[in-house]
């Protein structure tokens, strides 16, 4: 690749730059920044569309009453019941029990904490999935400024 | 607590990390020469290894197999530990900031703040390097960011302790001995053939040469196997893991011609550098094969016809690498 080939198209960087290799007017490869390319864009928003319908499927059964809030939140945070389990220490059954919204809505405080703690958000948005879909790849509550 | 801290942008995290942090001892080698001479470049797709379902390929070899090849083969000392407490880690770490040194760590990029929303995966083996602290803020060299960058504690807590398949376990490593000037000569040549060894004779169809090959005739399967709704899944995340993640382009091949061309300088070699020169067509190849693979995600093109389009390409590029590492394996 030529660096007057490496693209320079709108992308998920947000304004960052990714190294590139690539030819230089000598022919010798060196790092060439690109601002992105519509490929990468294109499979990543595939990746993130295929997360997002798991997570609407749990919102819509939150909603109708079939599943805890902690599923909606879980997936939501890319997370699986293995993944969740190992960050809080709980068993995996026990995080699976957990999306029963009747055994949910009878933990204690400091259970709930856990959870919160663990996909860093506090307990009241823990135990309330959204009536509307959020902005879409909003990945993680109070997201501290870029730099 | 800041020193001065040369950071220069890279490709990959893992080569680009241990490069900075050698440079930053007095030992300049370029990113593509840590990687090549780490015998990062590989490749492997594995049917029955399934992350989120989908399965898993590589361009690269297992995380930190970059870092290991390279110590050995320059004879580095590094540094390294885990810990069981995070507020251990985080304590060692400020401790070693204190006196100076700058630390490489490997971190989960999904708690990463600095890093642009939707590349945040729940990825665990990231690399940067801290060198330095200011109030409750960590100093970053990432190596695949432009400039320096920053990251709150809480937030650089998280990431070394994420769970998950490579946990960290807030792993931290620094150079403790290295050579001031080390030969390279026989280490790129003791890598160059691992890197041949690994991609033409390993005798699994899943890696190496015949992994791509392997990869071409599952393509041709995908539409009939798959579906139209799976099908373009396990395409994209093949190009995911070919320019999405870090990779320099072309799933490291080009970064791989980048040190052919440097070793090629060092060893004097005419066939090293037509090799050089194959692996960035071959390239380029791979970069068409993404471009067409990714119209196909996006909808435009459906048929049959396109997936076998692609198995030739991908299997062009497994013949032209074929060729390319017989040409090293007797260059070396």
């Amino acid at each position: 690749m030529k660096a007057k080939e490496v693209p320079q198209e709108e992308s998920i960087l947000e304004g960052n730059r990714r190294a590139c290799y690539a030819e230089d007017e000598h022919g010798r490869y060196v790092v060439v920044p690109s601002k992105g390319w519509e490929v990468e864009k294109i499979v990543n928003a595939q990746a993130h569309a295929e997360i997002d319908k798991h997570v609407e499927e749990a919102r819509q059964e939150v909603l109708r009453g079939e599943a805890s809030p902690l599923k909606y939140h879980m997936l939501k945070c890319q997370m699986t019941p293995g993944l969740l389990s190992a960050t809080t220490g709980l068993w995996r059954w026990q995080v699976h029990r957990h999306f029963k919204p009747k055994v949910f809505a009878s933990l204690k405080r400091p259970m709930l904490e856990r959870y919160a703690d663990a996909m860093k958000m506090n307990v009241e948005e823990l135990c309330k999935a959204p009536h509307n879909i959020q902005p879409k790849n909003h990945i993680m509550p109070d997201e501290t400024e870029k730099t | 607590m800041k020193q001065p801290f040369d950071h220069r942008h890279a490709a990959h995290c893992e080569s680009g990390a241990l490069s900075a942090l050698l440079r930053n001892r007095g030992l300049d080698l370029s990113e593509p020469m840590v990687f090549g001479i780490g015998g990062g470049l590989f490749f492997l797709y594995m049917p029955f290894i399934k992350m989120g379902g989908i399965p898993l390929t590589a361009y690269r070899d297992a995380p930190r197999v970059i870092i290991k090849n390279i110590c050995k083969r320059l004879g580095i000392t590094l540094r390294t530990m885990r810990f069981r407490k995070p507020e251990d880690s985080m304590a060692e770490l400020d401790r070693l900031l204190e006196k100076g040194i700058a630390v490489g760590l490997q971190a989960s990029v999904f708690y990463l703040s600095y890093f642009p929303r939707d590349m945040r995966f729940q990825f665990n083996a990231h690399n940067l390097v801290v060198f330095g602290k200011e109030g409750d803020n960590y100093l970053i060299s990432d190596p695949v960011f432009e400039h320096p960058v920053s990251c709150p504690a809480d937030d650089l807590r998280r990431a070394r302790f994420a769970k998950g398949i490579y946990a960290p376990k807030g792993l931290l490593y620094y150079p403790e001995k290295m050579p001031s000037s080390p030969d390279l000569k026989e280490p790129i040549k003791k890598a160059i053939r691992q890197t041949c060894g690994r991609m033409l004779n390993i005798p699994l169809p899943f890696v190496g040469v015949r992994g791509i090959r392997y990869l071409a005739r599952e393509i041709e399967r995908w539409p009939v196997k798959l579906g139209p709704e799976k099908a373009p899944l396990y395409l994209g995340s093949v190009i995911r893991m070919q320019e999405e993640i870090g990779t320099g382009g072309a799933g490291f091949r080009f970064m791989y011609t980048a040190f052919l061309q440097e070793a090629s300088d060092l060893l004097g070699l005419p066939h090293v550098k037509d090799a050089a020169k194959m692996m960035s067509e071959n390239g380029d190849l791979w970069r068409e094969f993404a471009v067409k693979g990714a119209r196909l995600c996006k909808g435009h093109e459906t048929g049959k016809e396109i997936y076998n389009e692609l198995a030739a390409i991908v299997r062009e590029c497994a013949d032209r690498e074929e060729e390319i590492f017989r040409l090293l394996k007797k260059a070396v």
